[in-house]
């Protein structure tokens, strides 16, 4: 059974969110999603200030099995990326809501919670993915 | 007991000033590298005898798991069989011997073996011409996208930017995209292993410059659509491109230009008897039908009649102004390509279609047994190609046992593993080719392989440190992947 922490927001492609006092938002991959990579070997950042589309590439996470792209789940300008992430990849493995995040974004249009899942709604998702 | 004679590095094998007569430096200075340039110190090379070496690297061959000695269900993706004839006749001194440069008038009997090979590759896709110069898959993928770029621009259509690759792709083809400069737009697979239809509808339109499919896909199952796919794409203004790595499926069945495709690239390597799987050398011929036969890569063999005889030679860029040019210095791999025209010469027609006949007997043959043992096809409702994938989630549930796991354990069991974890759409898959010239016997051994695992692992016998009896257990591929540094030091004494 994968952690949820109730307060953060998760999406589709295995991605939690959590909003930050200063507006910004939080971004990393979920404790299911590194499973499923396996022991990651390499992350690839974006830039610090780059814009990014929503929906759009952000980062490549690598592990032994694949290397998968990280999608932006909402567009907005990078403020902050993980930069220890470079010498230890798998702090994603071994901490994905904390020490393992990917990247701080401002987003452009707010952030349309709608759009995104609640825990409880992420994990019923990935029970129907296991069936 | 610590003997270092029985170490498999040959470093440890090494005292110093041991020289074998074979390796013994030249009396004569026969070097023209200037003395300011020669390195100060000896190289640090393991220094042995002559025997010791010998029984050294013999040693290691004897560990090699290869396709002469072990059951490889990794299929043509790697290995399949490749008789030893193609290599005996592409090795002839008259062909190994050509030099490139000689003219055409010293070549006629390699010319007149490349021209075949390209009429005969024409036949059995389908399409309208053929270049043998691309050098591996890659570069022929690469061909593949720059015609179709070139298409689009010599029509002054500019604004098509984008290929279609789906999910399901192999990751060559959206590098490919990128490498010729286009975005790449990702299409998801259905549930049965098509293409999603109504998701490819949405993503055509005026920016569409291709698709690159193939068929049967990674999957392992045909792309039923493929007819629609193709008016779909072609109304759009696009063109599609035939990823060939899946031809050993249907030689002489189905061909690629009658399914609409517009160009091809075919591994001859993989499905035309060339050994590989370690990078090389290989052969990424291209077929195009009449809408690209402008822009082919060259130089193209071409013939024409002098004096009652059949004269063959070279086309480049006055034969083909609009070509998207030379790849090579050269054309392709020559040895590659004599060994994909022997192959073939000696299949002739009817023996092509043996081999996807029976590329697709035995595949299905083993999915059926594997599916009666209780393992997990994903794809059940289908009928498999030349591959199909069997997955492990269940079992890496229920009692912890990987694909990975499985594949280290048939090694213990005297078999090669099957590719693990491609496609990346399935977990915990394992992607089985068992190619047309295994045996019924040699299928059903594998098959109580893996049930005897699949039995043991139940009753709670762990596999997680397999393999168990090769020289070189599991290896940690986390540090391998993470420490690059894989130079031997022998330590200074």
């Amino acid at each position: 059974m994968s952690d949820l922490p109730g307060d953060l927001l998760y999406t589709k492609d295995h991605e939690w969110l959590r909003r930050e006092d200063d507006g910004s938002v939080t971004i990393g991959i979920t404790d299911h999603a590194q499973g499923a990579l396996g022991d990651l070997v390499y992350v690839e950042l974006p830039e610090v200030a780059q814009d990014v589309d929503e929906g759009g590439d952000m980062a490549v996470v690598e592990s032994v099995k694949a290397a998968s792209d990280v999608y932006a789940p909402i567009g907005g300008n990078i403020t902050a990326v993980n930069e220890g992430l470079s010498d230890d990849p798998e702090k994603i493995n071994s901490d994905p809501y904390g020490d393992g995040w990917i990247v701080r974004m401002q987003p452009s249009d707010g952030m349309d919670e709608g759009a995104l899942m609640s825990p409880d709604d992420y994990q019923q998702f990935i029970d129907e993915l296991d069936d | 007991m610590s003997d270092p004679t029985n170490s498999n590095l040959i470093f440890d094998k090494s005292r110093s000033g041991r020289r074998a007569f074979a390796q013994a430096p030249a009396d004569a200075a026969v070097s023209a590298i200037p003395e300011s340039m020669l390195r100060d110190d000896k190289p640090r090379l393991p220094e042995a005898s002559e025997l010791q070496t010998v029984r050294h690297f013999t040693r290691l061959s004897q560990m090699n798991f290869s396709i002469d000695t072990q059951f490889y269900p990794l299929g043509s993706c790697t290995m399949k069989y490749n008789p030893r004839a193609c290599n005996a006749l592409a090795l002839l001194p008259e062909f190994a011997g050509r030099h490139p440069l000689a003219p055409s008038s010293h070549g006629q009997g390699f010319l007149s073996c490349m021209f075949e090979l390209q009429e005969m590759l024409k036949d059995v896709t389908g399409m309208k011409g053929v270049s043998l110069t691309p050098m591996a898959g890659a570069q022929g993928e690469f061909a593949g996208v720059a015609m179709i770029k070139a298409y689009h621009e010599a029509r002054g259509d500019h604004g098509r930017t984008e290929i279609i690759c789906p999910d399901a792709a192999h990751g060559t083809n959206p590098a490919t995209a990128t490498m010729c400069g286009c975005a790449v737009r990702e299409v998801p697979t259905g549930p049965e292993g098509d293409i999603d239809f109504d998701a490819l509808k949405a993503a055509v339109g005026p920016q569409t410059a291709g698709i690159m499919l193939t068929n049967p896909s990674t999957l392992g199952v045909f792309e039923r659509r493929i007819e629609e796919v193709a008016d779909l794409v072609h109304e759009a203004g696009g063109l599609l491109y035939y990823d060939g790595a899946n031809l050993n499926a249907i030689l002489g069945k189905v061909r690629p230009g009658d399914m609409d495709f517009d160009v091809i690239h075919m591994n001859l390597h993989k499905t035309f008897s060339t050994p590989h799987g370690g990078g090389g050398p290989g052969s990424g011929a291209v077929g195009v039908n009449d809408r690209l036969l402008p822009f082919m890569p060259i130089p193209v063999v071409g013939s024409k009649e002098v004096g009652g005889e059949t004269v063959y030679n070279w086309l480049s860029e006055a034969d083909l102004p609009q070509s998207i040019g030379r790849l090579s210095g050269f054309m392709g791999n020559s040895g590659v390509l004599l060994r994909a025209y022997v192959y073939m010469r000696m299949l002739g027609r009817d023996g092509m279609e043996r081999v996807s006949e029976y590329a697709t007997l035995n595949a299905n043959y083993l999915a059926a047994r594997l599916r009666d043992a209780g393992f997990e096809l994903a794809f059940p409702t289908r009928r498999a190609s030349h591959e199909f994938i069997v997955t492990l989630r269940r079992e890496a549930k229920s009692v912890n046992l990987t694909a990975m796991d499985i594949a280290k354990a048939l090694l213990d069991k005297n078999y090669h593993a099957p590719t693990t974890y491609f496609p990346l759409l399935v977990p915990e898959c394992l992607l089985i080719e068992p190619t047309e010239t295994e045996s019924k016997e040699t299928l059903d051994n594998f098959v109580t392989a893996m049930i005897e695992i699949v039995t043991a692992a139940k009753q709670g016998t762990e596999f997680k440190d397999a393999p168990y009896t090769l020289p070189v257990r599991r290896l940690d591929d986390v540090k391998a992947a993470r420490q690059l540094d894989l130079a031997y030091r022998p330590e200074e004494t």
